[in-house]
């Protein structure tokens, strides 16, 4: 008997070291989360950005590629940066190199509207 | 339940003697060729094969023109692969019609993304009808170059982005610009300036004047979520309000619609080169691929008649195929 409720005390230390873990592979997941968004592609597809916004560090260079039939444009509301008409898969490139919000907008379809956050 | 075979007006939300079924049902037949006249009010619609209801005016009337809208020259995608070979069309059936068009409007995307080859074929094409047109550009007319190439081909004598007008035959024409310096969020513009130029330009002219304003943009809001609208439009519409007819002829949305306000007629023109989704029939306002065989019943020309001392102006939609 001894023996047995010995096993089942170690089973449960096991149990919960494994759940210690696991709780400590959810708190790096978060926070890889929050970390700023590896991904620096924007496809234009639709008439609207995809991701509509996203969060990169300072330095990242962040590239639209239009995926539909009819030209667009990437144009920042505070004249930051302006894309060139891009038509069907053409892309345009921006490096952040200051933090800040960065809303934009496509000027020839103006209901279009994105934002890049730089960290 | 109600007879629906009666053209009753049922429901009359803004008191223009126009309900929905009636208008859908003008519409109906908008896009199978079909003329529609505002007439004290209200709005009648004619087949184009009964002329016997209609046809008299129409032989008579005193100026006849033709709108033509988004040729988007350059446009090669499964859409339309061949848009020279249907604005081309388009210049046949207005080559063929039994009154010839003092001249032709074409309200906007002319070329799909501004090259100067792209409005070297459609001007080539456009001369076989040998009469003058009149252009206002589209977004696609203005890229990179905030509509300069533009007014240097179509807008010799304007005012501003590109806007003026003219008189023929007793009827004022009024061209104006709704594609340029859009706001993030926002619909077509006119702007300050151009406002303040139409109110002076229509401020001196009798209120029996009839008046035809055409831009590219819809004047009137159809879909704001696609877009399809103009954020300052009702202050330009403002400025008409004493007049006892005004048609407004748009582009834009590739598809006929048509809606009457008091004593403004607004009209939407098809595309010469691809159809567009009815309003949020699609997830996006991209072109529409429709079947080969059938591409060319979506595209099409409007026929506008003045018969002086008449206040309407008869508006006829016809197809390319």
């Amino acid at each position: 008997m001894r023996i047995r409720v010995y096993t089942a005390g170690l089973a449960g230390l096991i149990a919960t070291a494994g759940i210690l873990l696991l709780a400590g592979a959810n708190s790096s997941a978060l926070k890889a989360q929050q970390a700023p968004a590896a991904s620096t592609e924007v496809k234009i597809d639709n008439f609207s950005f995809g991701p509509a916004a996203i969060t990169v560090a300072a330095g990242t260079t962040v590239t639209w590629t239009n995926r539909d039939d009819i030209p667009h444009t990437v144009v920042s509301d505070d004249k930051v940066f302006k894309s060139k008409v891009l038509d069907t898969d053409e892309k345009f490139s921006y490096t952040f190199a200051k933090p800040g919000t960065y809303p934009y907008f496509c000027s020839v379809h103006p209901k279009m509207t994105g934002k890049v956050v730089v960290q | 339940m109600a007879d629906k075979t009666k053209d009753e007006i049922l429901y009359d939300h803004n008191h223009d003697g126009i309900d929905r079924r009636g208008f859908l049902k003008c519409m109906a037949w908008a896009g199978t060729g079909t003329l529609c006249v505002m007439q004290g009010g209200v709005l009648k619609s004619f087949a184009l094969n009964r002329p016997s209801d209609s046809g008299a005016a129409v032989a008579t009337g005193e100026l006849s023109f033709v709108q033509v809208s988004d040729s988007h020259m350059g446009f090669n995608k499964p859409a339309n692969p061949d848009v020279a070979a249907t604005l081309q069309a388009a210049v046949d059936k207005i080559n063929a019609l039994a009154t010839p068009p003092e001249f032709l409007l074409h309200t906007g995307d002319v070329s799909h993304l501004s090259r100067a080859e792209q409005f070297d074929n459609v001007d080539q094409i456009l001369k076989s009808t040998g009469k003058q047109t009149f252009f206002v550009p589209g977004e696609h007319d203005v890229l990179d170059d905030d509509g300069k190439q533009f007014r240097e081909r179509y807008g010799k004598g304007s005012k501003g982005a590109g806007w003026y007008s003219f008189d023929q035959k007793g009827v004022h024409f009024v061209g104006l610009v709704n594609v340029m310096n859009l706001k993030a969020g926002g619909l077509g513009s006119l702007g300050h300036d151009q406002l303040e130029w139409l109110e002076d330009d229509v401020k001196h002219l009798k209120s029996s004047t009839p008046i035809v304003v055409f831009a590219h943009i819809p004047l009137w809001t159809v879909y704001p979520e696609w877009g399809w609208g103009t954020d300052d439009s009702a202050q330009a519409l403002g400025y008409l309000k004493k007049f006892g007819s005004v048609t407004v002829l748009n582009g834009h949305i590739h598809q006929i619609m048509q809606k009457v306000e008091g004593n403004v007629t607004f009209h939407t023109a098809a595309s010469t080169a691809f159809p567009q989704p009815e309003p949020g029939k699609a997830p996006s306002p991209g072109p529409m691929t429709v079947p080969a065989d059938q591409l060319r019943s979506y595209l099409g020309i409007t026929n506008v008649t003045y018969v002086q001392g008449h206040q309407a102006l008869a508006v006829v939609d016809s197809k390319l195929g």
